[in-house]
């Protein structure tokens, strides 16, 4: 209802999924293949608008996962403008303002990211309990190749996204190293998603 | 000659047939009415209403009569309905102090404030057969109608409170959300709000033997069952549109506080302790019980050794849903040929082993002997 | 999207696949959260569905979150799509979805399973959900969760190779046959769900994504795709499968799990496959066992009436 009042107050707000039972388990099944498998892009099934700056991979991530259960904190770029009203009408999350207590958050301009381990890594006893960052990069393919293994990657990935930060990749080796703790990433472009979970070994 | 067969479709069809057949019974007897169910087997309403966490008499009465009484599947059939439900929200905490009363007593003090109200209630009858019930279609007078007002009853545990003998009851700041063990699995340890909801839920003759073995000194706690009070509340919700409360119904509960040993240390002088138990309708028995086995499982928490089963919180909110107990017990019927036959595999070879060993064991014996 | 797509395929009382939306989303982020965490036992708040806990509520919820109207489902139970469970699962599915079933284990999208992995090779195109009575592995050994969950966040498992070992000391064997721990991606130590052991090897490095749900219990967990699934053993004791002297009766399988059948009361029994769709295949493909044909085994090759 608060939602509802305040997707109301910042005027109409855009549509979210065609059709939320079909397109939310659609594109669930296309993160979880995501994260299942590292390395391979998967294609979400997209919603009708994305509010600016996400894409339209991050908007459908957004409608399929968030509710009033998941905390989520936004980056400088999308914490203004038409976001939150948008997650407000259609989730309903709550937005929050430190990094820790995200269940998910939704980076639109990584290259003044926050660094991974400032945002919840869970504990030793819920590893769960931590981030699932989703970043929007410029394009998942054409730039500098990384080799990925671990689960879900029957021998060795290679991944080239473009626009993730210089100290990406080295964070995500420190996250390995935290394992079971971590958080997992999600990297989306346009329509599409790269998963990239707590388990994965990198080599730039 | 024998003829091995696979299960089927058509089997299960045909067991729901036979089914439906045995619970309309005799045809030459009048069918069952849910409405007769509500109102004269009120008891197994209240029971399945209290444990399926549900209060809808209508409803509990159709899963009493689907599942020919078996109160523990009347219980599941109103849950898994329960769980297609949309949640609006918590409700206020109901005022007891403010209830309609139908029945009060306490055991603590001879009388008290609105006095002992016996109201209905199988004490002090003679369990005799009543022969007389065998033959419908006897009239019942209507009960005599007291002309007294009812006086204002001040709950006892705050007559107590009052002197501080007994211990405040823990407040929750007004906004903290309160526990659901039906949309968050249960953590341990787990706050007194969701021991409470778990053992409202949980299966009477669970709580009943748990509540007993304290008495008989597994885990003691000395109660007195400082008050029993049964009627109507009013139950008020506060919609966030309109922002102030509203009222949405009204629930019949019986409510029980125990009041316990004393404890007090250098800081705190002697206190009673509490122990709380609340069901739906006139499940006494059933708030009694949950009243004991909070107590008891608030043993940690007031400092006492845990040794005994009725304070052991994994023991006893794990294994006290019996919609869940129920299903695991009779999971045991459906088909385990693979595991078995995985055992059996083991078993005849050990016996090969040993019959092998047993065998060598003799060889050697008698190369010894000779 | 076509008009046809957006009506709603199954039962119109339910929404499709029964659980509400939020409740797909509470499961399907748990289901995430388990796929970056190999084999840990992510809690979840189960729901109450209409079929007993103990029976299936676990993978009936995950599939349930995951199944779309594309997919196309199978369900066995102890490796056959005919046993009642499998047929009261699979009906339900049906009502709820509407989703086409098929016994075809290489036509399947989805399979939901209890006591078994299917004989033929999984693929990457697939998803394995197990129902799960008991998510824990050292249950038996240490019934506190609260304990449990220390031994797990601290990698303490020691517990457990004593209690095998104890098992070594007696019987001079492993006396696991079921539900016999592995460690997940070297880190967590799994309960396959009481698959029998001969399964086991299938787990690791397997194609398709595992998935499971332990309903009673509330807990999901995961084994992502081509992971490492290492049965516990000791180098004196190196794990190994069961195996029989007999082979299948119908399809003279002789590398497949077999179910004994009893046939009189004078020890008179037979095997056959457990995996009902291998042994088809095999028959279709013109293996024959010692009994195929035979009026004793008729009921078993046949649709019951």
């Amino acid at each position: 209802m608060t939602s509802f009042a305040q997707g109301l107050a910042q005027g109409a707000p855009q549509p979210g999924f065609g059709d939320a039972v079909f397109d939310s388990q659609a594109s669930f099944r296309a993160l979880l293949d995501a994260l299942a498998r590292p390395g391979e892009i998967r294609a979400m099934t997209l919603p009708l608008t994305a509010p600016a700056p996400l894409s339209p991979a991050a908007t459908a991530l957004a409608l399929t996962l968030f509710d009033h259960d998941t905390p989520v904190w936004l980056d400088a770029g999308a914490v203004v403008g038409e976001v939150p009203g948008f997650l407000a009408f259609h989730c309903g999350c709550p937005v929050v303002d430190e990094t820790e207590r995200a269940a998910f958050a939704l980076i639109s301009a990584p290259a003044a990211m926050p660094p991974l381990h400032g945002f919840a890594v869970g504990e030793d006893r819920y590893p769960e309990t931590s981030t699932t960052l989703v970043i929007d990069v410029q394009a998942l393919a054409g730039g500098t190749p990384v080799r990925l293994s671990g689960p879900g990657i029957a021998d060795v990935a290679v991944v080239a996204p473009v626009g993730l930060p210089g100290a990406f990749w080295e964070q995500m080796r420190a996250n390995r190293g935290l394992f079971p703790l971590g958080v997992d990433v999600v990297l989306a472009a346009g329509g599409q998603v790269l998963g990239l979970p707590r388990t994965v070994r990198s080599e730039v | 000659m024998y003829v091995a067969v696979k299960g089927g479709e058509a089997a299960i069809s045909h067991a729901h047939g036979l089914m439906a057949d045995e619970r309309r019974g005799d045809r030459a007897l009048p069918e069952l009415d849910v409405g007769q169910i509500a109102q004269q087997l009120g008891h197994a309403v209240d029971r399945v209403m209290t444990e399926g966490s549900l209060y809808d008499r209508e409803l509990a009465a159709l899963a009493i009569k689907q599942a020919q009484g078996d109160l523990v599947e009347a219980v599941f059939l109103l849950r898994a309905y329960r769980t297609t439900l949309p949640r609006f929200g918590a409700s206020l905490p109901i005022d007891t102090a403010a209830m309609a009363v139908e029945r009060r007593i306490s055991a603590t003090y001879k009388d008290l404030p609105g006095g002992q109200v016996l109201g209905p209630t199988y004490d002090y009858t003679h369990r005799l057969l009543d022969f007389d019930l065998l033959d419908s279609g006897r009239e019942v007078p209507p009960p005599r109608e007291s002309d007294a007002e009812q006086q204002p009853m001040a709950r006892v545990a705050d007559i107590l409170g009052q002197e501080g003998l007994l211990e405040p009851a823990q407040q929750g700041a007004p906004d903290t959300p309160v526990a659901d063990v039906t949309r968050e699995p249960l953590r341990h340890p787990a706050g007194r709000d969701a021991r409470l909801q778990a053992l409202a839920r949980g299966d009477e003759g669970f709580l009943l033997a748990l509540g007993y073995s304290t008495q008989r000194g597994y885990g003691g706690t000395h109660p007195f069952a400082g008050e029993i009070r049964m009627g109507s509340v009013t139950v008020e919700m506060v919609p966030e549109e309109l922002g102030f409360a509203v009222e949405i119904g009204e629930i019949a509960v019986t409510e029980c506080d125990m009041v316990n040993q004393f404890g007090g240390d250098a800081e705190r002088p002697p206190q009673f302790t509490r122990g709380y138990g609340l069901s739906f309708g006139r499940a006494e028995r059933k708030a009694m019980a949950m009243a004991l086995v909070d107590r008891a499982l608030r043993a940690q928490e007031l400092g006492e050794e845990t040794v005994f089963p009725a304070q052991d919180q994994e023991f006893v909110l794990y294994h006290a849903d019996n919609v869940e107990a129920s299903g695991f017990v009779q999971h045991l019927k459906l088909p385990h040929y693979v595991d078995f036959q995985s055992e059996l595999e083991l078993v005849r070879r050990l016996r090969r082993e040993h019959a092998q060993a047993r065998t060598e064991a003799g060889t050697q014996q008698q190369e010894a002997a000779e | 999207m076509s008009a046809a797509e957006k009506t709603r395929p199954g039962d119109p009382a339910y929404n499709f696949g029964y659980l509400d939306e939020q409740t797909k989303r509470m499961i399907r982020r748990g289901l995430l959260k388990a796929v970056a965490i190999p084999g840990y036992q992510v809690p979840f708040a189960s729901r109450e569905m209409p079929l007993p806990y103990g029976w299936g509520t676990g993978g009936i919820q995950v599939t349930a979150s995951i199944i779309g109207p594309h997919d196309r489902l199978k369900v066995i139970d102890q490796g056959a799509d005919d046993t009642t469970n499998a047929v009261s699962i699979r009906r339900f599915f049906q009502r709820v979805t509407a989703v086409e079933t098929t016994e075809e284990t290489a036509q399947a999208t989805l399979i939901q399973t209890r006591h078994r992995i299917p004989e033929r090779d999984l693929t990457d195109d697939q998803i394995l959900v197990y129902q799960v009575p008991i998510p824990e592995p050292l249950r038996q050994l240490e019934p506190r969760e609260s304990e449990c969950r220390k031994i797990h966040a601290w990698q303490e498992y020691g517990v457990m190779h004593v209690g095998l070992y104890e098992d070594i000391a007696r019987w001079g064997h492993i006396a696991r046959t079921y539900d016999y721990p592995v460690m997940v991606n070297e880190r967590y130590l799994s309960a396959p769900s009481p698959i029998p052991k001969f399964d086991n090897p299938k787990m690791t490095r397997m194609a398709a994504l595992q998935l499971f749900g332990a309903g009673r219990e509330k807990r999901l967990y995961a084994i992502p795709p081509h992971t490492d699934v290492r049965s516990l053993d000791f180098e004196d004791h190196p794990f190994e499968v069961q195996h029989w002297d007999e082979v299948c009766g119908l399809c003279g399988a002789a590398e497949s799990f077999l179910d004994e059948v009893i046939l009189d009361d004078r020890g008179g029994h037979m095997y056959v496959c457990s995996d009902s769709d291998f042994c088809r295949h095999r028959r279709e493909q013109g293996h024959r066992g010692a009994m195929a044909g035979h009026e004793a085994v008729r009921g078993l090759t046949e649709q019951a009436s």
